[in-house]
């Protein structure tokens, strides 16, 4: 989340899209509820299916599972046409006025340079025009036609409202109705909120979903705002923290990179991290790259990362590739070139896309160890369960081992929710039986691990015996230690950097800000922007002052949000070029002539000159953008991409299929279905009732919903002869499940490019373990591919055909 | 922090945490099934309700989940037969349920998700009570609670009958009669309802009658200017007004809400009986009444009209078996 849950209750007009706050966030949905009691807020749904959300809706149309990014762009198109633009935000506050480089271009769906062997674009020239003084070069009077604005202009000329609807299947008069909403809030007193989940990540383009909302949001002049921004709603209570720590394959913690094996050095790694500012006088906070990843080295080998050794670099491991993404591992895995995984606190047997594949992956492991306080699936996938779990079990040879691990209501220490605030927390019971929390099983595996590099050696045995240790118990570091050491500490005494003589920071004390850290090795800290969170006046995090100073939401003394307290980001953005807030009745920071001050802390150093310094501090141009130059792959702006599997071709380029940027496996490509033999579009998604594939093992839950089911329309249903109620079976090009029938009105057909488009609702949540009745998660159905950015798996839109199936027989 | 909280109140927002004085107790019941003359209390107690408001509730089942975490019952782990109510109706373990009913408004030509959550009205009026034969199964409170106690009840199903609202169930395990409480147990210790404190987007909210009223009134201004020109609030007053209430969209058409009733009363055979039993009514079934746990329940004895006994036998030979009634 640009903002936090709670500055929800700011807004004039919500509008959830990729998402179904009601059903799948029901309690942090209480604040559209208070918006909408207290301020009289609007609520727009767009979604393929009628949702819980929709229910409580002012507005609602439905859409094509995949068709978003058309949705968007249109919506844009109609803001330009219409003149519902904050023209002084977007003049200063985007990249609007900057010059693009001649070559870039776009023509039949595609950007100019598109390699059809390697699947990419070549990016050179997704780039400004540079001048002779080493900045961008802009026109503030937006007429240039290779101006960002402009070539948006262009961009966007297609998707006029017959377009949007041609391709989305949503009825034109609901679309203008929907734009009409929206443009309202470009006027500066009027604010719009987004709120999204998976329905907009899990897309082969989904990070371009969020491109578009981001986009329009800059250009109704939204983001920093009160009620406005760009809110993803995350998935579990700990996705952001998971994020935050850099628990991906190409992250280490506080969004820094894993290097790349083209980075021989130190050197060239962080030359590749120069960030210098665009424009004059921008902050481009990257630029500290240095002092936080020298802080991080600190953290993880103390003495042992020197200036001499350019600070450990090269105990890191170097990517080959750009990521070793999940479903890159099941590849992997399913080709035998994994040996050993390590499961822990994840179920892809059910998760990841294509079950059969995951089937013969992990058949192909020597060892799967699953650290879980739940029998999952995955630590089960070799027993036979019928037609659940329908396996050979003497053909598997794979040992698993289970490791039952305390769960979060048994553990203390901070989550971090989706606005980014580490709440603490302390353990509500005591974990049964032999269940041990996470980090006392891995210490103990890597205290193991490190006895036998000492006393057997290794290829390279220093990064595992210098590993920094110091915990009071080696066997179990308490969560209030590793929270001090991500927060970070001085090593030595830390000065001013302006004024030597001014002693910040004492050796051995906590830092309360990023802003100590130092690249000299006299700092370290775990994950930079998590500095604030634990300092000398102690756990931050814990703290539980719900006073909210103005009422606006912020909540500054509860708990902590990264960075550095602070619960809006590009905060400065609800203030003018004078520094005064856009809309008065939403003022959050203002300019006293000398200073930011206000009721959140300020996006911006606190005595940036409004009319000198821009809002967004962490690009290097110090605007927000609204062509992302060479930071996605598949492209500077959004352009309209079918899912990989689709039951119309895109109009735009009759012979393209999915995202021409993302990246597919030989053997997942053949395995996509056609609409040829897979007529219906299918979209998977979550239900109040449960938590992912928790709580099927909680009785209540599972009276609750007790049996897995798939949602049709009336319409499909007498046209398939399937009765409500009735057992179906449901099939992909790469399996099949049964279910029962949910036959409904909130499910409609849709017209797409000429011909009815009908959806398939399949919710997750059943397994073949747990209290729940014995069922399938759509896995068993979806495509192995991800989206081209970040590889997070298409769920949301692949295809189906569905028929009636016997009654289950009685065993 | 006050080291205890006063009664309850608008429970809006958190219930207190701290520990309460008892704010009610058994000198508080004005009335008792089958039980004339029911010494009334010195005292009677502000009127209490329960607002539902439909168009703030987004059909989570919280509030399902926290009446069985708070009851300790154990719905089952069911089957789906192609709808969302799960369980599929009230059950003696189940005394809550959203009810989800498709509408495609004719005027709008927009559909409509409604979603209401159905359970024990507390009529002030409660025809469960005056159909009950046994005494002191059920109570009425000062503050409009219904309650049940089932060391008295014998599983008859009068109650289904009696009930405008079709809402007790008798188990068939131990041939009691269940439903709501309206948390009897937490209010009177002035803990709002476990449905209300689940209820995330307080679409259940729980204090006096007039305040819960007074609340209506916002709300229902909100929806008229959204459009919902018929909006209202439900407090039928065919059964003196009931102490859980509803905010509808549609206060003119509420059958549309899984067929809320638009009128609802007590059955004239109910009324006709007088809202007395008689021992020959307990006689035709063949089961004693067991115990006498509430002050002054046998203080006096109950008189039977010969017309009382001819419709006490209708009531039994007209009985529905699926009502679960036990003979």
């Amino acid at each position: 989340m640009t903002n936090a849950w709670t500055d929800i209750k700011n807004t004039d007009l919500v509008v959830v899209m990729g998402g179904n706050a009601a059903e799948a966030h029901p309690c942090g949905f209480k604040w559209v509820t208070e918006a909408k009691a207290r301020r009289g807020a609007k609520l727009i749904v767009v979604d393929p299916r009628f949702t819980r959300t929709a229910s409580v809706a002012d507005y609602y149309a439905p859409i094509r599972p995949g068709a978003d990014i058309a949705f968007l762009m249109g919506v844009i198109r109609w803001c330009m046409e219409n003149d519902k633009v904050q023209w002084e935000y977007v003049r200063n506050y985007t990249n609007a006025a900057f010059l693009v480089k001649d070559g870039f271009g776009w023509s039949e769906g595609m950007f100019n340079g598109y390699d059809e062997e390697t699947r990419s674009y070549d990016m050179d020239d997704w780039e400004y025009q540079i001048g002779d003084d080493g900045f961008a070069m802009i026109d503030p009077t937006l007429q240039d036609p290779r101006c960002v604005w402009n070539l948006l202009r262009e961009h966007v000329d297609v998707y006029t409202p017959e377009f949007v609807e041609n391709v989305t299947g949503t009825p034109k008069d609901k679309f203008l109705t929907i734009c009409e909403m929206i443009g309202e809030c470009s006027a500066p007193d009027r604010v719009m909120t987004s709120v999204y989940a998976l329905g907009w990540t899990q897309h082969s383009k989904g990070a371009q979903n969020i491109r578009g909302m981001a986009m329009l949001q800059l250009i109704l002049g939204n983001i920093g705002m009160m009620g406005g921004g760009v809110n993803a709603l995350r998935g579990h209570a700990n996705i952001q923290g998971l994020t935050d720590l850099g628990l991906m394959s190409n992250l280490i913690p506080g969004y820094m990179n894993i290097p790349r094996d083209t980075e021989v050095d130190f050197e060239t790694y962080i030359a590749g991290k120069a960030n210098a500012p665009l424009r004059p006088n921008q902050i481009s906070y990257w630029q500290n790259y240095p002092k936080f990843f020298v802080s991080f080295q600190k953290a993880m080998w103390g003495d042992a990362a020197t200036a001499e050794n350019d600070w450990a670099y090269d105990y890191l491991p170097k990517l080959d590739v750009p990521t070793y993404d999940i479903l890159r591992m099941f590849d992997m895995m399913s080709k035998g070139e994994v040996n050993l995984y390590f499961c822990q606190g994840f179920n892809p047997f059910l998760s990841f896309p294509n079950r059969a594949k995951l089937l013969s992956a992990l058949s192909k492991l020597k060892l799967l160890v699953v650290m879980d306080p739940l029998q999952t699936e995955t630590a089960h996938f070799w027993q036979d369960h019928g037609i659940y779990n329908d396996v050979d079990m003497a053909s598997i040879q794979t040992e698993v081992l289970e490791l039952p691990t305390t769960c979060f209501a048994e553990d203390e220490g901070a989550t971090v929710n989706s606005g980014r605030w580490l709440q603490w927390h302390w353990p509500g019971a005591t974990a049964p039986g032999q269940a041990k929390p996470d980090t006392w099983i891995m210490s103990n595996i890597f205290l193991r691990v490190r006895e036998l590099y000492r006393t057997e050696g290794g290829v390279f045995p220093d990064p595992i015996v210098n590993l920094n240790w110091e915990y009071e118990d080696p066997m179990e570091p308490s969560p209030e230690e590793l929270a001090k050491e991500m927060n970070g500490r001085a090593l030595r005494d830390v000065y001013d950097l302006a004024d030597p003589e001014k002693l910040l920071v004492p050796a051995g004390e906590q830092v309360s800000t990023f802003a100590h850290l130092r690249d000299d090795g006299s700092t370290m800290a775990g994950c930079w922007i998590f500095s604030g969170s634990f300092t000398p006046e102690g756990n931050m995090m814990a703290r539980r002052d719900n006073s909210d100073l103005g009422d606006t939401g912020t909540f500054l003394k509860w708990s902590f949000a990264w960075p550095l307290n602070r619960r809006i980001l590009y905060n400065r953005a609800s203030a003018d070029m004078k520094g005064r807030p856009w809309d008065p009745e939403r003022t959050l920071i203002e300019w006293n002539g000398e200073k930011w001050v206000g009721f959140d802390v300020p996006d911006t150093a606190p005595t940036a000159k409004p009319d000198e310094v821009m809002p967004f501090i962490m690009t290097h141009e110090g605007t927000g953008r609204l062509f992302s130059r060479k930071m996605m792959v598949d492209g500077p702006f959004p352009t309209h991409m079918e899912p990989f599997e689709s039951p119309v071709e895109n109009v735009l380029n009759r012979k393209m299929r999915g995202n021409p940027a993302a990246r597919i496996f030989p053997g997942d490509l053949e395995q996509l279905g056609s609409s040829a033999d897979f007529p219906f579009v299918a979209t998977s998604y979550r239900l109040t009732e449960h938590f992912h594939y928790w709580t099927k093992h909680n009785k209540v839950n599972a009276a609750l919903q007790p049996e897995f089911f798939v949602e049709i329309s009336e319409e499909l249903a007498a046209d398939r002869g399937i009765t409500k109620g009735g057992r179906v079976r449901v099939w992909s090009n790469r399996g099949e499940i049964w279910a029962k029938a949910v036959v409904t009105k909130r499910i409609k057909p849709m017209i797409c490019d000429g011909k009815p488009v009908h959806v398939v609702g399949i919710p997750l949540h059943w397994g073949f373990m747990g209290a729940a009745k014995k069922g399938f998660g759509p896995n068993s159905l979806t495509p192995f591919v991800g989206d081209a950015n970040i590889q997070t798996p298409e769920y949301k839109a692949f295809l189906v055909n569905i028929e009636p199936a016997a009654e289950e027989p009685v065993a | 922090m006050k080291d205890t909280a006063s009664g309850p109140t608008t429970a809006v927002s958190n219930p207190p945490v701290q520990p309460t004085e008892a704010y009610f107790d058994q000198g508080d019941i004005t009335r008792i099934s089958a039980t004339r003359n029911v010494p009334q209390p010195d005292r009677e107690l502000t009127k209490l309700a329960k607002l539902i408001d439909v168009s703030k509730c987004i059909g989570c089942k919280a509030c399902q989940s926290a009446c069985v975490e708070w009851n300790d019952t154990d719905p089952g782990v069911g089957e789906n037969v192609g709808v969302y109510e799960n369980p599929h109706d009230l059950t003696p373990d189940m005394f809550t349920l959203m009810r989800f009913s498709e509408w495609e408004n004719p005027v709008t030509n927009e559909l409509e998700w409604l979603i209401r959550k159905d359970g024990c009205m507390h009529c002030e009026d409660p025809g469960c009570l005056k159909a009950c034969p046994a005494p002191g199964a059920i109570v009425q409170y000062s503050n409009g609670i219904v309650d049940f106690n089932h060391d008295n009840c014998i599983g008859c199903g009068y109650c289904v009958t009696g009930c405008p609202f079709n809402i007790p169930r008798i188990s068939d395990t131990d041939h009691k009669s269940y439903k709501c409480t309206l948390c009897s147990d937490r209010v009177a210790v002035g803990q709002g309802p476990a449905c209300a404190k689940a209820c995330p987007t307080q679409a259940i909210v729980f204090g006096t009658k007039d305040d819960m009223k007074a609340h209506a009134e916002g709300r229902i201004e909100d929806l008229k200017s959204r459009g919902y020109e018929n909006a209202g609030l439900y407090d039928p007053e065919g059964v003196g007004g009931t102490h859980v209430m509803y905010v509808l969209h549609h206060r003119d058409q509420p059958g549309l809400y899984a067929n809320l009733p638009e009128e609802p009363r007590i059955s004239p055979v109910v009324e006709g009986w007088k809202g007395v039993t008689k021992t020959a009514g307990l006689a035709v079934m063949g089961i004693a009444a067991a115990g006498a746990a509430l002050h002054g329940l046998f203080a006096r004895p109950n008189e039977v009209e010969e017309h009382d006994e001819v419709e006490a036998d209708r009531l039994v030979d007209g009985r529905d078996p699926q009502d679960g009634g036990q003979v």
